[in-house]
């Protein structure tokens, strides 16, 4: 039978679901390489349980991957399926709501037994009565067709089982007319033997059967999208952030120290950080949080860059470090992978809750610098930021991240290690100060006139040898000092110093219509969507203007005037108003919060309503 | 290079501020005068400490010191000690400081093997707060946050660190400079983690609380020396020794009732930390026969040098690290 001729579309959202044994998450991930090789704009959107095997086929246990492939410039992963596969009755009891209501929906059938609608609890099969009608359904027995394509290898049929996601896969990758050969050679180079063969049968079945059976009119193809020219790579949120810190090693010419204790979503920064000790990069697997902040920092006593990984509840035992760091004056990054809580809270689920944790969770006056990445891609460019602000200014930064940046993933363009900006400082070497006598002293806490930053002299320097601790020091001398006059003065010196950093940071710049009578202010992940729904509604006529921070402490010292100039201003945020609330108390404006707080990002629809619910007055 | 220095080398400008009369100055003066014979430079020298009385302790060393976080010193020397494995690290602790609030770091730390050097200044009591029961104050003790007596029972510190597997467990005590500067001598060059429960005396919140042992009148026959190689034994012209009974007990015993053949030879090498563990338990309170000196000093990888041999052999398998190389790890394609 011919090939047809496959049918251009612009964009296609494609979600894959099935348990959480069912290898979803390895099935988007390699549709999505093979999309990003093919030169498409993508977004993608994992969205697993917490549970590792959740009773299988119960609606709890059910793993998803969406991604959003597009011959344009896009930056959510769809709000709307147009395409589903549910591998069984619990993917599809929680996934179908999200589909488009006239989205094509492939199912294996094989898995639509008694046993399976039960467990599901579905009291019906819904393949058989009328209500999946308003979908485009096909049906295909995945694993008795993957069964079968690996019979002749002599896979038993059990473990044919293991393989069904490369059938769908291969539907799929025919569908969309994706090239084979990177998923050929990627099950190549990860399986081996009979594993590798029967997922490359199973795969090459499933290819052949979109091909060869009347199910499908025809497939369909996304172009490569018109991105800027040069050379990209698929990345997520903490893969980027990872080879930022790497990066930002290689910029100051220091060597990495990353303390870290396993917590979901942060561990893949830790796991990927260990791969890289080729770059000097040190990583400790510590007995706790408070540990692996502790270790971080005397890292950066000692003369490394030291950093610290974790997630909400992990901040909160940080804490206490990053007091003695605020009042050591070292550099030092935490590194908040957010999710939602409080407490254990939504382990794999998104949110952006610890803003207020960033920016007061500590005792008494001790403010640092809050640096929020907003995309995957951004996470790399951030993470070396809040790098050269440590450095610079020797103050622990937090940088903010979250589970939806973190797991989520889009084509970056690479940049050229050449043109990335060096962050290099100086270690103190010599005596800075004469006493009377003459003799020449090292005075730990005599600032730099301008970034008011303290000298960082590291142990092994002759002359230098200094006790730096959390007991309140005199300016100057760094010796212990309990007057009331030094203590005022070193909290006021401590504050200017961090609300100094304005003054280096980029000023914040309007998206979209400098006259509008509404701007939104966003930060952190929110970009996505924010993104979309500007562009959708200002393609409607509407003027809209858009302001998106990544310094939240301090902020862009143009940003109160800024505000001033527009009548309404909303802030989008996955909490209950966290930066609402701050720049309302800093600059005196009427903003109004947008929330959400379902463990999921905002959609670009909700988004374009609160958008036309302001200027229409609402 | 052997540096020269001298005790005021190793001594800061900052005015020392303990209680008139507290063992902490004869463990400070101890460690100021063994540091020249080291061979060590100060500015190669780091001490952490935590929070407590004897945390201060770092402000009057003339070296590199951070006066760190109630428990945490374990940690943050830690990190100093595996990012610079070339530094002499020292932690400075106390039995609150180390036993209670930082349990978790100092186990951690000893089970890694890091290369520090940890002094422990027991004095089994809160001095810092003014008087509150420690994690090693014995059942009973009333305390102004135990009016009716403790009804904790203690740790027993050497008991702990040899259950987390330290390579280097000893004990000494404030009023013997000598003792404390052999013993800290020993656990200086010992590569690893070495713990040192040195007994201290707060006279201020607990006065005399090891007088039972370290009275003048009561060391000759409550002091066990222990001395690898030699069979254990003390008192007046060794009349007293310790065997291990065929339940597997260590017992005291008459040197005269069992001949000295019959007695325990300590052998502070040996791998397994069981011997040393028991002969850490001999002793359950300040008024019978308690063993000082080293228990244990055996060889394991210290971490530090371990974590940095990982580093070169990754540089050797990869080549150096090349940041563009590793942008492209992951597959790329150009767009044009």
């Amino acid at each position: 039978m011919s090939s047809r001729e496959p049918e251009q579309i612009s964009h296609v959202v494609v979600r894959f679901a099935g348990d959480s044994g069912d290898g979803m998450q390895l099935t988007g991930d390699r549709f999505t390489s093979a999309s990003a090789l093919f030169g498409n704009d993508l977004s993608t959107f994992p969205d697993f349980p917490a549970e590792i095997r959740a009773p299988a086929g119960t609606v709890n246990g059910v793993s998803s991957f969406q991604v959003h492939i597009s011959d344009h410039d896009i930056t959510t992963p769809g709000d709307v399926p147009d395409v589903l596969v549910a591998m069984n009755p619990a993917a599809l009891k929680a996934d179908l709501h999200r589909l488009d209501q006239h989205g094509l929906l492939i199912v294996n059938s094989d898995s639509f037994e008694e046993r399976d609608l039960h467990k599901a609890g579905y009291a019906t099969n819904p393949l058989l009565d009328d209500s999946l009608s308003q979908y485009r359904v096909v049906e295909i027995p995945m694993t008795s067709l993957t069964q079968k394509a690996t019979e002749p290898l002599g896979v038993k049929s059990r473990d044919s089982e293991r393989s069904k996601n490369f059938f769908a896969l291969g539907v799929i990758s025919w569908l969309y007319s994706r090239p084979i050969e990177p998923t050929i050679k990627w099950v190549e180079s990860r399986f081996k033997d009979l594993v590798r063969d029967s997922n490359l049968a199973a795969f090459r079945a499933g290819y052949n059967f979109g091909e060869t059976s009347e199910l499908f009119d025809h497939p369909y193809q996304v172009k490569p999208a018109p991105l800027p020219a040069g050379e990209y790579t698929n990345i997520s949120g903490n893969v980027a952030l990872a080879w930022g810190l790497v990066a930002a090693g290689q910029l100051a010419k220091l060597p990495i120290f990353l303390g870290s204790y396993p917590i979901t979503p942060a561990s893949d920064i830790l796991h990927e950080l260990s791969k890289h000790k080729q770059f000097g990069v040190r990583t400790v697997q510590a007995e706790d949080e408070i540990a692996a902040a502790g270790m971080a920092l005397g890292a950066a006593f000692a003369g490394h860059i030291g950093v610290t990984t974790t997630s909400g509840p992990g901040v909160s035992l940080k804490g206490e470090t990053l007091s003695l760091a605020v009042s050591l004056e070292l550099p030092f990054l935490l590194v908040d992978i957010q999710r939602g809580g409080p407490s254990t809270g939504l382990p794999t689920k998104t949110e952006a809750a610890d803003l207020n944790i960033a920016m007061y969770g500590r005792h008494a006056e001790a403010p640092l610098p809050i640096v929020a990445a907003y995309s995957p891609g951004h996470c790399f460019d951030a993470a070396i930021e809040a790098v050269r602000i440590a450095l610079k200014y020797r103050t622990p930064v937090i940088l903010l991240s979250d589970g939806y940046l973190a797991n989520g993933s889009e084509p970056w363009l690479l940049p050229d290690v050449a043109s990335l900006p060096d962050i290099s400082v100086s270690f103190a070497t010599e005596t800075n100060h004469t006493a009377a006598d003459g003799t020449a002293e090292f005075w730990p806490y005599l600032r730099d006139p301008e970034t008011l930053a303290r000298p960082w002299a590291i142990p092994g320097t002759p002359g230098l040898m200094h006790r730096v601790g959390g007991i309140e020091k005199e300016d100057g001398t760094g010796n212990i000092s309990y007057e009331p006059a030094n203590h005022s003065a070193m909290v006021h010196l401590r504050a200017a110093k961090i609300a100094g950093i304005a003054n280096d940071i980029p000023l914040a710049t309007i998206v979209g219509d400098e006259d509008a009578d509404l701007c939104l202010l966003g930060w952190g992940s929110t970009w996505a969507a924010i993104d979309a729904a500007v562009q959708i509604t200002r393609r409607q006529g509407l003027k809209v203007a858009w302001i998106h921070l990544t310094h939240l402490n301090p902020m862009p010292r143009n940003l109160g005037d800024l505000l001033h100039t527009f009548k309404h201003i909303l802030v989008p945020e996955l909490n209950m108003g966290q930066l609402c609330r701050i720049v309302r108390a800093e600059f005196l404006v009427d903003a109004k919060p947008v929330t959400k707080v379902q463990g999921l990002p905002f959609t670009a629809a909700e988004l374009e309503a609160a958008i036309k619910g302001v200027l229409a007055g609402e | 290079m052997v540096s020269i220095t001298s005790k005021k080398d190793w001594t800061s400008d900052q005015e020392v501020r303990w209680c008139p009369g507290c063992g902490d100055y004869g463990i400070l003066l101890a460690v100021q005068m063994l540091m020249p014979e080291l061979g060590v430079a100060p500015e190669n020298t780091v001490f952490v400490s935590g929070i407590g009385c004897s945390s201060r302790f770092p402000y009057y060393m003339n070296t590199y010191g951070m006066h760190s976080i109630h428990g945490r010193a374990p940690a943050i020397a830690t990190g100093v000690a595996v990012a610079r494995p070339d530094l002499d690290v020292w932690v400075i602790t106390g039995d609150g400081d180390a036993l209670s609030i930082g349990g978790n770091h100092l186990i951690h730390a000893l089970r890694r093997n890091v290369n520090l050097t940890i002094l422990l200044f027991n004095n089994q009591i809160y001095g810092l707060t003014k008087g509150q029961y420690s994690p090693t104050s014995e059942p009973g003790k009333v305390t102004k946050s135990t009016p009716m007596g403790s009804i904790d029972h203690p740790f027993n510190p050497l008991a702990v660190a040899l259950g987390a597997e330290a390579s280097f467990v000893a004990r000494t005590h404030d009023l013997d400079r000598k003792h404390m500067m052999n013993v800290f001598r020993a656990a200086h060059a010992h590569r690893g983690a070495s713990f040192v429960e040195i007994l201290q005396n707060c006279n201020v919140f607990n006065d005399g609380a090891f007088d039972g042992v370290l009275a003048r009148g009561a060391r000759e026959e409550m002091m066990i020396d222990l001395q690898h190689g030699q069979p254990i034994r003390f008192g007046a012209e060794g009349h007293s020794g310790v065997v291990m009974g065929s339940d597997g007990q260590l017992r005291i015993v008459k040197v005269a009732d069992v001949g000295v053949e019959a007695l325990l030879v300590h052998d502070a090498h040996r791998d397994d930390p069981g011997l040393a563990f028991s002969l850490a338990r001999l002793s359950h309170d300040n008024h019978s026969p308690t063993p000082f000196g080293i228990f244990r000093d055996v060889d394991r990888g210290d971490y530090g040098h371990m974590v940095g041999a990982q580093l070169a052999e990754a540089s050797e398998k990869k080549g150096p690290g090349d940041l563009t190389s590793l942008l492209r790890s992951t597959g790329t394609w150009q767009v044009q």
